[in-house]
This record gives C-alpha cells, structure tokens and sequence, in this order.
C-alpha cells in the first residue's frame, strides 16, 4: 500500500514536491531558530557565567551588599580551606577563587616617571593550579592575540582595547596603582606578557588578568578572595539545581558559620567583663552564646536607628553567603526572560508553521476534489478514500520532516562552530557592566531531532483530515452532478 | 571704696580676661603650637579595620607647611615606602616596585595606609588662620577643664573641610575635639588630641585620633607620637626627589 501511495506521489509533482519542499523549508526553518535561540541564549548565560557570577558564587555578606565598590575588604578568608569544604559538599561542582579589583594602571618612561595612566579593571583568577579550568572556560587560547599566557606570578594579560590605550607591548612592564585589602596604598609591577579581547563588546575594555598569585601578593590578600565561583563541572548552567545550592547552603553553612563569627565576638567582649575568669569553664562556654542570642532577639546587631551607640556590629557580615547567577544584576531578569521568551517564541513559530502547513493540506485535499469524486463513483468507500489520503500526508510529512530535520541540524551544527558575528552591533550596545558575547552560536541540543515532526507531520496529516472530512459530506447525487460537468 | 573701685577697672582694662580673647588670637595660638619652623616626629599610627589592627611605624621631616618627607618604618610590608611632599605636590616611592608615584587627583582622596585619614588631609598643613573665619559659639565644660567652642568656615576656596567645629581648651589653646564637615553640612571627619605635654615650651598632643565618619563602623585611626623635636635644623637635600629611591 505504501509503495502505491508513493510511485502515486513521485509520478504527480504537484502532489509530492510541491507539499515536500514547504514542509522541508519550514521544519528547517524551525529547527534552526529553536537551535539559534537557544545556543544564543546560552551563550550570554555562559558570558555572564565566566566573567562576573559563576554558576553559584560565594562572597561574604558584607561584600555583597556593596559589590559595586569592589571591597576587598571584606573579602573572604581562609579560602583554601573554604574550597575543600565546598568541593566535599557539592562535588558536581569545581570550584575556583577570584579576585576583582580597580585601580589605575601607570606605565613609566625609561627614567620610570609616568607616561601614561588609565583605570584599570582587574580580574585575579586560578590559572596555575593544577585542576584548573579557568584557561578552559575563558577560552583564552582562543581569545589571545599576542604573546603568550601567564605562566609566572606577576605576568598580566591586558585587553587589546586597554593595550592600545596605554600604548602597550609584550614585554613592558606596568604599575598597578590601588588598593590592599586593609585599604592601604599599594603599588606593584606586573609584566605584560600578552593581549586579549574577549569577544564579549565593552566588558574587556580596561581589563587586565593576572594569576591569584600575583593579585593576592599586590593586594595584600594571602588565602583570601574577593569571590569562590562554582561551576558545574558539565558547564551547563542548571538555574533550578544552582537556586536550590544557594537555599541549602545559606540555611545551614553560611548560617552555621555565622552563628560561629558571632559567638566568638560575644566571647571577646565578655573576656573583658571583670571577674570574667572567675566563671566556671561550663558558663563561660555557654554565655557567649547567651549573649549572641539575646543581641539576635532584641535586633540590636547593626541597629542604629532604633539603639544607636548600643547598636553592635554584627560580625555575621563577614560569614558566606552563595549567590546563584541569577542573583546578579539583571541575570534574574535575563534568565526568566530567557525561559519564557524561548517558549513564547517557540510557541509562535511552531503555531505559525502548524498553520501554514495545515493550510497546504486543506488546499491540496481541495484541489483533488475531482480525484476524489471519480474515486467514490469507481467503487472507492469514503473511509478508503479517506484514508489513503492520510497515509499520503504521513508520508509526505514524514519524508518532508526527515529531510528538513537533516538540514535544519546541519545548518545549527554550522553555526554553533561558526557562529554569527554580531561585533559592531554589540561594541556599540553594550557597556563594561552588561557581559554580552560579540558572536552568537548555535546550539544542537536533543529536542531539535524530533521537534520538528510536531509541525512537519502532525500539522500535514491534520490539515489533509480536516479537508478529507468533505469526503463524507459528498452525495451519490451530487456526485453523479460532478461527473456530468 | 571709691579708689578701690577706680582702681578695680584699671586693672581690668590692663589685663583682659581669658575668655575676651578674641577668635583670630585662639587661631592664632593653636597655630603656635601646632606648627613651627622644623619638626623631626618619630611615631605609630593605630589603624583599627573591621577585621583586625595594624601598626604602622613612620618618621617625618617637616619644614614650615610645604616641605616634608616620611619614611615608614614596619611593618615589613610598608618598610622603606617614603612620601615626599613640595607644596602642592606628593610623591610616594614604594621599593617593591622601585617606581616613583605622584600622587594627585582622586588619588589625594585615598585614605594613607588605609588609615581614617586621607592624602589631602595629610597634605593641608597651612595654619588654619589663613583658611578659616573663625567665631567663638561659646564655652563648656569638658572632663573638667574650660573649653571655647568655635565655628570655623572657609575663608579660601578647595578645602576638604569647609566647616569646622572645635572645642579649644582655654589653657593649652589646642582643638581637644574637632568635627570636620563638608559644605552640605555633612559630618566627615571628626579627630580629638589626648596626652598633652609641654615639648619644648608648647603644649602639644601625644596622641591624636582621627576618625572617618563616613565609613561605618570605624573604629578610628590612632597616631601617637613616640618622639617629636621642633625647630631643628633639617638639610635642604632632605626634600629630594632623589632621597627616594635611597
């Protein structure tokens, strides 16, 4: 039966070709804007991810309350032992430290007096450790223009943009004029070894990256960090799994560690009280944490307003806090945005497709309405009938469908290696604070090989089933009428 | 009784009170003491963070209010980093880098060695009878002793502190308590004198706290002074650029 049903439709073109090329362009069409979406949305997570948010971060809270002013002051401590916490606690997870720093870069003259001088952004990231991913995830054998990748302490990459700046070669030397941890003055030299660009419009625009090394010996910050990204080890960043991190770590570590900071405070000033040591070793263990408590209870840590002088600093801000990605400026907004967006758009194009394909079927069963005539008056029951014009559009649909998904995953494998160039318009849109990829790839992900069967074929057969209905509608009467004319 | 009268407002006249000085001459007086020709001071500064305390050791040289030269003493970190000012100007050399910064701009606004206090505070050493007006506000009693209050406002243009508020003691004529505010009226700064001592014919502070009002939760910059001597002859070569990298 399916051999007739297709010699049937190789030897009638209009039956065959006509319906196969709109289905093929279509599923095509769909296929590669589901897979471009997604790639392109991807990478802007992905961006986001690498440069300033990790999949899940942790900083202290302090430092996240005034981010935006870089405090290194408030960095976190003990950041060796913090990892191999973390590392036990999520081992899905690698986890990395990072230092963000500003400052002026100062480039000397032979004499060593200033010859130029701009801001400069500084990222003090793991590349030399030895199960670090960080040269992986920035693509930096990628991204380097000149020169070679740090391989020494006080090596710098500096972007092409900041290079060309500061009139900048491989070999020179520049000062880092800035700030230590303790909010002192510092100077330190580093040596360029290479340029980059990023690829991702202004974010790179002052930026220079040193080894951890370099930017804790510069700053003053032995095992501290500005921030512990996290990053699943597949790179695929899951929002639900990182949200459900932050919660569990927040509610039982970072509160823990908290509850510590605040009953080693209570400690400290109690030691102070007189007759402190007269206490017994029980009570002194137990009042501090008395005492924590009863601050907690009465709201007075960090409370001014209501108990001024007697307000105390809670020594709970410098406990770790995680952050999800999308706990960062506009991440939260991008990447709802980008979950409903996808399905919206999806939605639309696949209604659209549905439609049109729908529409090819309801015309072509219209066009055969004289074949169909003719049948049914040779003999043909309408259910016959029916029915072989069914497996006709499965057929077509399915055919159609198989071609069209073929291309429409060759096209998205072009350009998730390929990839599409968005540079000028992305130079000009975006700003150092917004992480934003200058190239949009594709993505093949595993719903592109069968997401276009639902337009390709269903559409097909239903519109061929909605215009084959007419079939029962015919009288004998009518019919006959048909024939004569 | 008539003479005794006649002769009571003579005296009086001859030998004003102390609270009848006028604003200029406290000014004036806090001037003498706090300044002089030439001062070689060897001191601590205390900066308490939020998270720990550091010492910092540092010998100044200073002549009149444009020349002074620092050299910091520990801890290892800050050994050998020296500051040189020549009127307007600051340099800062640090041997790690053996690099020759000049400090200006934005930079003057950075606190030293993350201290309350900042480069432009450092660097304003003019008597502050030329920059403010002064008028007295009135008196109180402080821990005490007798102290004017006194209101200063900018008489010149670009200072960091365009007001001020003072509580001068009346025997030593020195700010005990200052609060320094910005011209909106905000409080800035706020720095108090401890341990006064006669040195050399003068009173002068042993310790002085400063404390940057804007950072929260500060817990103040304290710098005492281990050793000070005045109006010593310092050798010109002193202020050097050169006497840098030495």
């Amino acid at each position: 039966m399916i051999r007739f049903l297709a010699k049937g439709l190789i030897r009638d073109r209009s039956r065959s070709l006509f319906p196969l090329l709109v289905i093929v362009i279509t599923v095509t069409l769909v296929i590669f804007g589901i897979g471009f979406m997604e790639g392109a949305m991807n990478n802007f997570i992905k961006s986001a991810a690498v440069v300033s948010s990790g999949h899940v971060k942790v900083v202290t809270r302090a430092y996240q309350k005034d981010s935006h002013q870089l405090p290194n002051d408030l960095a976190l401590l003990d950041t060796e032992k913090m990892i191999k916490t973390l590392n036990q606690m999520y081992p899905d997870y690698f986890w990395t430290p990072r230092i963000t720093f500003g400052g002026l870069l100062d480039v000397p003259d032979k004499n060593g007096e200033t010859k130029e001088q701009a801001p400069v952004f500084g990222l003090g990231i793991d590349f030399f450790s030895e199960d670090s991913r960080q040269i992986e995830i920035w693509e930096l054998e990628k991204c380097l223009i000149s020169g070679h990748l740090p391989k020494n302490r006080d090596d710098a990459l500096i972007s092409t943009k900041l290079a060309e700046q500061l009139v900048l070669s491989i070999g020179d030397n520049v000062t880092l004029i800035g700030s230590t941890m303790d909010n002192a003055f510092t100077t330190y030299n580093f040596n360029v070894v290479g340029t980059f660009n990023l690829y991702k419009g202004q974010t790179d625009r002052q930026m220079m990256l040193v080894d951890i090394s370099g930017a804790r010996q510069a700053l003053d910050m032995a095992d501290a960090a500005s921030e512990i990204f996290g990053y699943h080890h597949s790179l695929y960043y899951d929002d639900q799994e990182a949200a459900t991190m932050r919660q569990s770590f927040n509610l039982t570590y970072g509160d823990s560690i908290a509850q510590e900071l605040r009953n080693e405070e209570s400690f400290d000033a109690l030691s102070y009280m007189t007759g402190w040591n007269r206490i017994s070793e029980t009570e002194r263990s137990k009042l501090p944490k008395q005492r924590s408590e009863a601050l907690s209870d009465n709201q007075m840590y960090d409370n001014a307003e209501e108990w001024e002088d007697l307000s105390v600093e809670d020594p709970a801000i410098f406990s770790p806090t995680m952050l999800a990605l999308r706990d960062g400026s506009q991440l939260a907004v991008m990447v709802d945005f980008t979950d409903v967006a996808m399905a919206i758009m999806a939605g639309i194009f696949l209604v659209i497709v549905m439609i049109v394909l729908w529409n090819m079927g309801l015309m072509n069963g219209l066009r055969r309405y004289g074949e169909v005539g003719l049948r049914l008056a040779m003999g043909e029951s309408k259910g016959q009938v029916y029915r072989s014009m069914i497996n006709e559009a499965v057929l077509i649909g399915f055919v159609g469908t198989l071609i069209g998904t073929i291309l429409g995953v060759a096209l998205t494998y072009y350009v998730q290696e390929v990839g599409i160039d968005y540079s000028e318009a992305v130079e000009q849109l975006s700003s150092s604070s917004m992480v934003m990829p200058n190239v949009f790839y594709a993505k093949v992900t595993p719903e592109l090989y069968y997401i276009g069967f639902i337009p390709g074929v269903l559409a097909t057969v239903l519109g061929t089933m909605l215009a084959g209905l007419a079939i029962y509608k015919r009288e004998m009467s009518q019919l006959f009428k048909e024939l004569e004319t | 009784m008539r003479n005794i009268l006649v002769l009571f407002f003579l005296f009086s006249f001859l030998f004003p009170q102390s609270d009848q000085i006028s604003a200029e001459d406290i000014m004036k007086a806090m001037d003498e003491n706090l300044n002089a020709k030439s001062r070689i001071i060897t001191s601590k500064m205390v900066v308490r963070g939020r998270r720990n305390s550091r010492t910092i050791e540092s010998k100044n040289w200073v002549v009149g209010t444009d020349l002074a030269f620092t050299e910091y003493l520990s801890p290892p970190r800050e050994a050998g980093t020296k500051m040189l000012k020549l009127g307007d100007k600051l340099w800062t050399y640090s041997p790690q880098t053996d690099r020759v910064i000049q400090i200006s701009g934005h930079m003057l606004r950075q606190s030293v060695m993350g201290s309350d206090m900042s480069y432009n505070d450092m660097m304003e050493d003019r008597p502050i009878e030329q920059l403010y007006d002064a008028t007295i506000e009135g008196s109180i009693e402080i821990n005490g002793r007798d102290h004017w209050i006194m209101v200063l406002d900018a008489k010149v243009k670009g200072l960091s502190y365009p007001k001020r508020r003072s509580w001068v003691d009346k025997e030593y004529l020195l700010p005990i308590k200052e609060e320094l505010y910005a011209k909106s009226g905000k409080l800035l700064k706020t720095a108090s004198l401890h341990g006064i001592k006669k040195v050399q014919g003068r009173w002068f502070p042993s310790k002085f706290i400063y404390k940057d009002e804007l950072k929260r939760n500060s817990k103040g910059t304290e710098w005492i002074i281990d050793n000070i001597e005045f109006n010593k002859e310092i050798p010109a070569s002193r202020f050097s650029k050169a006497l840098l990298r030495k």
